[in-house]
């Protein structure tokens, strides 16, 4: 269906179409309850709890009161229920905002300030600089003479180039005032998100009747959320708004991710579903053999002769409840609980904070900080993020002499200065065109000091630095450029403006020197693209030397040229620009062609070269990363020269003998395809040599690999540690981010600007610099940190005590649940399989809730290893990369334990409290304390360092647990009246708990001992040697014994069988990914299991 | 292991650069920081070895004193339920327990083999009995029990909740089961006296059981169940409800009958005269009559005494276990 927008009419269009109110919410008052509710039931779990809940409303087969399931299930639905809310309604206050702000709007034939939310379709909108686009409009008139606006597009496709759009054609020439009461039609496609087609069409209605219909596309359009730049005012008929905008109809929201431990998490949640539902169908099927052979006799129980249809459902349904607790109901809420605590401490933490700006590092997604500790592939992008972004003009070439060197840039080269002082034509020449070939904007403020605003870094380093060569760029004005030269005022008119473009790779101006009413076209750009167009005859040998001799230094380096026009040339020229610039049909590649026309016969005046300096610490941060057995790839819109001299540089590849660079490249899908063939083979061939292999590829080959050989290159991706991708797009970045996700690895994409944006958002984890290329990439992210230094401390550090507190504390809550559950299975056995339960509901609500949740959440605060000592040996990362502290097999382990504990409670109870002490409120109660001290010791066992604070939660929560229980005690209706009273007064009690913990402890600590001391994995090695060697050993020694753990830990890696992977993963060779290499086709599940045993 | 913990070498504090600032303060910086100065405790050879090898001595004593206490305890124990069935009921012995003609009085000789001490206590032991089974122990009203036929939403007790429309006061087969033997203690001639009362938990007296409930109803429906109740005593002073209603965890269980004030000496005979009233014939249950002392450990049981000396000495075993792997791997220059 069409939608006809009649523009400026305020009667006809106002109840078609929504206005222009944004909203992001997810609910409303009124459908918030339901709505939430429906959501949180559509997950697994609380469908589970929700039956489980359900099932004991049957007082017949509920072995406790409903309370103990309804109680935290209500608590859990109402934490995330309030967190929903409370995130929906920062949604509503940000939309409000936006929804409030200010707009020009024609209404009724006058100009008048009205709310952004009340645009509706048809109306008239004036934006000035600066401004946010409030919606979709077509552009009917701009300060511009020739029709053009320029806007920046950034949150839309996260490109920062300023774009150029046109007034529709219908609408050039039209007076200002006349714009007022424009009146007409345009017909247009129904609302879609596509933000690079729009096909419309408008007429014109009396007096601006026009005999055609006059097309429209996107060109003629400027969207929601894009800001307007460089052009005075604009002014456009609305046709999409509020929610219907391009933007609004692409605005999804974000999927959650999920980590790789949630998903392990899960995994055993299933299985431990299955082992929940095999145990109910055993003891149902038993408990009701031994209904029929045993509990018919006995009379006191008076069971019916004849039951109702469902009575061979009853036993296995009250086991099912029994059971139900096998799978902890709170393990979601500590989970999410922790979660918030470890993105916090990333928040709080002061090495992380970037001094200089005083940004901190912020955690924007809380849920995923252990997959930190799991990232196997570090996607980066080089500008901005491994270098400063501070572009500065270092050396220059002019006319084959070299100015600068390694003790001063060319700024302070004496020789230049002179050159410039003796007014050398080739100096001066090189200097206009660095000052003027640019779309920089000086600005003067009110105390006289002049700045630059450019959209590029280069171009304000080439202004800058051609200011402190005394050639001032220092007014534009309209079309005339002021120079200040040496306290004389020189000024050139602008004629046009070729612009840069990334095909074209070069920018030119051509304007006319008001003294001598000549005309020049002054060019800059990359040297592949213009050393071609020199004229003939002079010789650029120089300036390539040049060139390459900067590349190597990492520098990037941009050619500077010029032509004189005579006028007649420029004149013929300049029509067919100007029908070019006018075409609607593939203008872009119209102009490029026409601009080419021009750009021949140039004379080469020199090279400058710009240097972005690495940030601090980038080198050791990779270093010690990639010792931690991870995977860096470049992904950079620069050049290949310089990605290479800038990965050297920062440890990305090593330099030649150690290292070698494979290069794919060709502009055909022949020539891409042998390349990556013969790549690929070099690389299965090094595979088993210590060489450090990368392959390079470009953005053009990458293109044609991508759709054509796509199966060769995931096969490179996954043989390849290293990678430098150059010349890439946005998109082809998340692409590739895509490929490496596909494979089963975790990524995390780490960039700075907004052509980051996608990738970021691709990765497993985003992470973002808050950079000088603004905010973008950090909004977008996960985490966004200062420097790309904080990186190593994000992942060694939090990532991997993320992974392990996670670890433990998933699989505790596990075990805590199968304790007491494994007690109530053996008591049924005692008890004629009939689904009595032990416990009683307090005593079981509280055990989940209060008793066992309050010790293991201060396990956020343990250290297996000090910073330090991570720092040193990243190498013990790899646990965490392998997950080899959850696992199936681990998993298994603390099954292991559950039961042996339940075993120990449960046979030392019964006979301890035998014959005239069996009393069930009594064996309850011991049953009930000897799981509370086995966990408080389980926990104790588990910490590896005691802070005030856990001892507190552990011992406290253990005495916490007698005065709650002595509470209940003295309460005359209770159940459990006077019963702790009476157990804490008999020595048999006392004697019962010591031997319980002695001999649930005793095998726990003594295996964990044998392992430590003689099965010791790399994390206990690490441990030994920080606390015993610490405090002991003089500072000479300590280092000795270090140097010799180091080679204890190489020597770990050289005696490992050398086929499987090449030596950079030293640790990493029993790691599933480092089978995964192997690129079977075979199934992933199975060697998981097979593969953590050594753990 | 406790012991653990204070093994503490503590090498954790580390070194930060923020300023001194005051204890709270610096506390909540310590812990934003992740910087909590804290003990790592390691399993240092030394200290799990100690740890084992005290916890055997420790435990081995703990174990003889124990064992000796339960050792010292006396106790008879008499089955009698297949013996105080006449020999024309033998083979239907079920018949014989629901026949109400037939007299169940029965004795019994019980010979002392050890001087027993004042207070001996007398307990019914009951086998294969149930009283832990989902139908049976939720089939009780607390309400009822404090408050009677004030309290009448009954329903927890099904099957046996009414009788002529009326809740049965105590309601539920708890208190409908009761046990109704009954026994009778004399040393030769001479009659032992034997209290019973104070058998039943005084909490459970004052707060359990309502003063002014009167089992009215009890038992006079057409299932009859277990053993009657005065009904004009009140629940609070029936003492033999208030045991039997104190539910067992395990099939098999003791309650307290009574107690004999007198000291028993070596090779006296007590004779039992007893009422075999109780049905456990139907389901093969076991009844026991049990003289016992007790210590502070409670009745005989030598489980605790003998599992400690078990533990005592598998601990001393790991002990030394654990330092021969430390002398031989020690003797190793890889250490």
């Amino acid at each position: 269906m069409k939608r006809f927008v009649y523009i400026n009419d305020d009667d006809q269009s106002h109840d078609l179409y929504c206005d222009n109110r944004i909203s992001n919410r997810k609910y409303t008052v009124l459908n918030f309850l339901p709505k939430n509710l429906w959501e949180q039931f559509s997950r697994f779990m609380n469908q589970y709890f929700l039956l489980i809940a359900c099932l004991q409303l049957w007082p017949l087969i509920t072995p406790v009161n409903p309370a103990s399931t309804w109680g935290p299930l209500l608590f859990i639905f109402a934490v995330s229920a309030t967190k929903e809310a409370w995130d929906d309604y920062n949604r509503y206050v940000s939309d409000k905002k936006a929804n409030e702000k200010q707009v020009w709007v024609v209404k009724k034939g006058v100009k008048k300030h009205i709310r952004a939310q009340d645009i509706h379709v048809g109306n008239l909108v004036w934006l000035r600089e600066n401004d946010e686009v409030p919606c979709d409009l077509v552009l009917i008139g701009t300060s511009e003479p020739q029709g053009l606006c320029h806007i920046e597009t950034s949150a839309l496709d996260g490109e920062t180039d300023l774009k150029t759009r046109v007034i529709a054609s219908a609408c050039a020439g039209i007076e200002l005032e006349l714009l007022h009461k424009i009146k007409g039609v345009i017909e247009c496609p129904p609302p879609d998100k596509d933000i690079r087609r729009f096909d419309a069409n408008m007429r014109l209605f009396p007096p601006f009747l026009d005999n055609d219909v006059c097309p429209l596309t996107i060109k003629n359009t400027i969207l929601q959320s894009c800001y307007l730049r460089n052009t005075e005012w604009v002014c456009g008929v609305a046709i999409y708004a509020g929610n219907e905008t391009k933007l609004g109809m692409s605005r999804g929201v974000p999927e959650p991710k999920l980590t790789a431990m949630d998903a392990m998490i899960d995994k055993l949640t299933g299985a431990i579903f299955v082992f929940q539902v095999v145990v109910v169908i055993v003891l149902g099927v038993a408990g009701n053999v031994w209904k029929d052979m045993e509990a018919r006799k006995q009379w006191y129980v008076q069971y019916p002769n004849e039951g109702p249809w469902y009575e061979l459902l009853v036993i296995p349904l009250r086991f099912e409840l029994l059971c139900s607790i096998m799978i902890p109901i709170s393990i979601k809420v500590s989970l999410d609980l922790v979660k918030s605590l470890y993105a916090k401490f990333i928040d709080w933490d002061q090495e992380m904070m970037d001094t200089k700006t005083g940004t901190p590092s912020h955690a924007a997604n809380t849920a995923i900080s252990e997959d930190l500790g799991q990232v196997e592939y570090i996607l980066t992008d080089k500008t901005g993020t491994l270098t400063e972004n501070k572009m500065i003009f270092k050396r220059c070439c002019i006319s084959g002499t070299f100015y600068g060197n390694e003790t001063g840039d060319a700024l302070k080269d004496v020789k230049l200065l002179n050159a410039v002082s003796g007014g050398s034509s080739d100096v001066i020449r090189f200097l206009t065109v660095m000052s003027i070939c640019n779309t920089v904007i000086p600005v003067q403020s009110k105390n006289g000091v002049l700045s630059y605003k450019a959209q590029s870094q280069d171009e304000e380093a080439l202004v800058r630095a051609a200011s402190q060569l005394h050639m001032v760029f220092v007014k534009k004005n309209a079309s005339i450029l002021e120079i200040n030269f040496n306290a004389s005022l020189l000024q050139y008119e602008l004629l046009d403006t070729l612009e840069f473009t990334s095909d074209r790779k070069k920018m030119s101006i051509v304007v006319r020197d008001c003294q001598s009413g000549k005309i020049f076209l002054l060019s800059k750009g990359a040297d592949e693209a213009i050393l071609p167009c020199a004229c003939t005859g002079q010789q650029i040998r120089t300036f390539t030397e040049a060139v390459e001799q900067y590349a190597q230094m990492g520098l990037r380096t941009l050619c500077v040229a010029w032509r004189e026009l005579p006028e007649d040339e420029y004149r013929e020229w300049s029509l067919t620009f100007k029908e070019a610039n006018s075409t609607l049909v593939d203008r872009e590649w119209r102009v490029s062609e026409v601009c080419q026309r021009l750009e021949v016969g140039l004379e080469i005046l020199g090279v400058a070269a710009i240097e972005d300096r690495l940030q601090d610490g980038v080198p050791e941060t990779i270093e010690t990363l990639r010792k931690a057995g991870i995977n860096f790839w470049m992904l950079t819109g620069d050049k290949q020269n310089t990605a290479i001299q800038i990965a050297l540089s920062c440890n990305f590849v090593s330099p030649e003998p150690k290292g070698q660079l494979l290069l794919i490249n060709g502009k055909t899908e022949d020539e891409v395809c042998r390349s990556l063939e013969r790549v690929l083979l070099t690389m299965r061939i090094t595979n088993s040599e210590p060489k450090d292999v990368a392959f390079v590829i470009d953005g053009w080959a990458l293109e044609i690999a991508l759709k054509h050989h796509r199966k060769a290159f995931t096969e490179l991706s996954i043989l390849s540690r290293t990678a430098i991708c150059c010349r890439v797009t946005p998109s082809q970045k998340a692409q590739l981010v895509g490929i490496l996700k596909s494979c089963d690895y975790r990524t995390l994409a780490i960039g700075d600007g907004g052509n980051d944006v996608r990738m970021i958002q691709q990765a497993d984890i985003g992470v973002g610099i808050s950079g000088r290329e603004g905010l973008q990439a950090a909004r977008a992210a996960d985490y966004s940190i200062g420097k790309f230094r904080f990186l190593k401390r994000l992942i060694l550090v939090h990532g991997r005590y993320s992974y392990n507190r996670t670890a433990f504390l998933s699989q505790y809550s596990f075990y805590k649940s199968l304790l007491i559950c494994f007690i109530q299975i053996f008591f049924s056995f005692v008890s004629g399989v009939s689904g009595s339960s032990l416990f009683n509901s307090v005593s079981l609500m509280a055990y989940n809730v209060f008793y066992t949740s309050i010790p293991v959440l201060v396990s956020v605060l343990d250290k297996d290893l000090s910073e330090r000592t991570v720092m040193q040996h990243p190498q013990i990362l790899f646990y965490c990369q392998a997950g080899r502290l959850l696992n199936p097999s681990t998993f298994a382990g603390w099954f292991g334990r559950a039961l042996f504990h339940a075993i120990v409670v449960f046979l030392i109870t019964i006979h301890a409290y035998a014959n005239e002490k069996s009393e069930i409120e009594e064996v309850s109660m011991v049953a009930l304390s000897g799981c509370i001290w086995l966990q408080a010791f389980v926990v104790a066992i588990e910490t590896n360092s005691f802070t005030i604070l856990q001892h507190l939660a552990i011992w406290g929560n253990l005495l916490g647990f007698y005065v709650i229980n002595w509470i209940i005690s003295s309460v005359p209706a209770a159940g459990m009246y006077t019963i702790m009273f009476r157990l804490c007064g008999q020595p048999s009690y006392w004697i019962t708990m010591f031997l319980i913990v002695v001999c649930g402890m005793g095998p726990v600590i003594a295996l964990k001992y044998f392992r430590y001391t003689y099965r010791s994995s790399k994390i206990n090695i690490l441990q030994q040697a920080e606390r015993l060697g610490g405090p002991i050993l003089s500072l000479g020694s300590i280092e000795t014994q270090q140097r010799s753990l180091e080679r204890e830990l190489s020597a770990l890696s050289i005696s490992q069988p050398k086929s499987r992977s090449p030596v950079y993963e030293p640790l990493l060779l029993d790691s599933p990914s480092a089978l995964r290499r192997s690129f079977g086709p075979g199934p992933h599940t199975d060697f998981r299991t097979r593969n953590y045993k050594d753990n | 292991m406790a012991s653990e913990e204070r093994s503490s070498l503590s090498a954790g504090v580390e070194s930060h650069r923020a300023p001194v600032r005051s204890g709270w303060k610096k506390a909540v910086h310590q812990f934003k920081q992740q910087n909590l100065p804290a003990c790592k405790p390691v399993l240092t050879p030394a200290w799990v070895i100690t740890t084992y090898f005290l916890i055997g001595v420790l435990f081995i004593p703990i174990g003889f004193i124990s064992l000796r206490a339960s050792m010292g305890v006396v106790e008879i124990v008499d089955r009698y339920d297949t013996e105080c069935v006449p020999n024309s009921y033998k083979s239907d012995k079920v018949a014989y327990v629901k026949d109400m003609s037939v007299s169940k009085n029965c004795t019994r000789y019980l010979k002392v083999k050890k001087r027993m001490k004042a207070p001996i206590y007398v307990y019914y032991e009951l086998d294969n009995y149930y009283q832990n089974h989902r139908r049976y122990v939720k089939s009780r009203n607390e309400q009822q029990l404090l408050h009677g036929l004030r309290y009448n939403s009954t329903s927890s007790c099904r099957p046996l909740e009414l009788n002529k429309g009326l809740p049965i006061v105590p309601c539920g087969l708890v208190a409908w089961s009761l046990f109704n033997d009954s026994y009778s203690f004399s040393r030769g001639a001479e009659k032992l006296n034997v209290n019973r009362k104070n058998i039943a938990w005084q909490s459970d007296r004052d707060h359990k059981f309502g003063k002014k409930v009167h089992p009215f109803n009890f038992q006079n429906g057409t299932l009859i169940g277990g053993g009657k109740l005065d009904s004009r005593i009140p629940l609070s002073d029936q003492e033999d409800l208030i045991v039997w209603m104190r539910t067992a965890a395990l099939p098999s269980f003791r309650k307290l009958y009574g107690r004999i004030e007198e000291d028993l000496d070596e090779d006296d005979v007590v004779i039992v005269n007893l009422l075999n009233n109780y049905n456990t014939y139907s389901f093969g249950g076991k009844k026991k009559i049990v003289l016992s002392t007790s210590s502070w450990l409670g009745g005989r049981n030598n489980f605790l005494g003998m599992t400690y000396i078990l533990v005592g000495a598998s601990s001393m075993f790991i002990a030394l276990v654990f330092l021969l792997l430390h002398v031989k791997s020690s003797r190793l220059p890889a250490m």
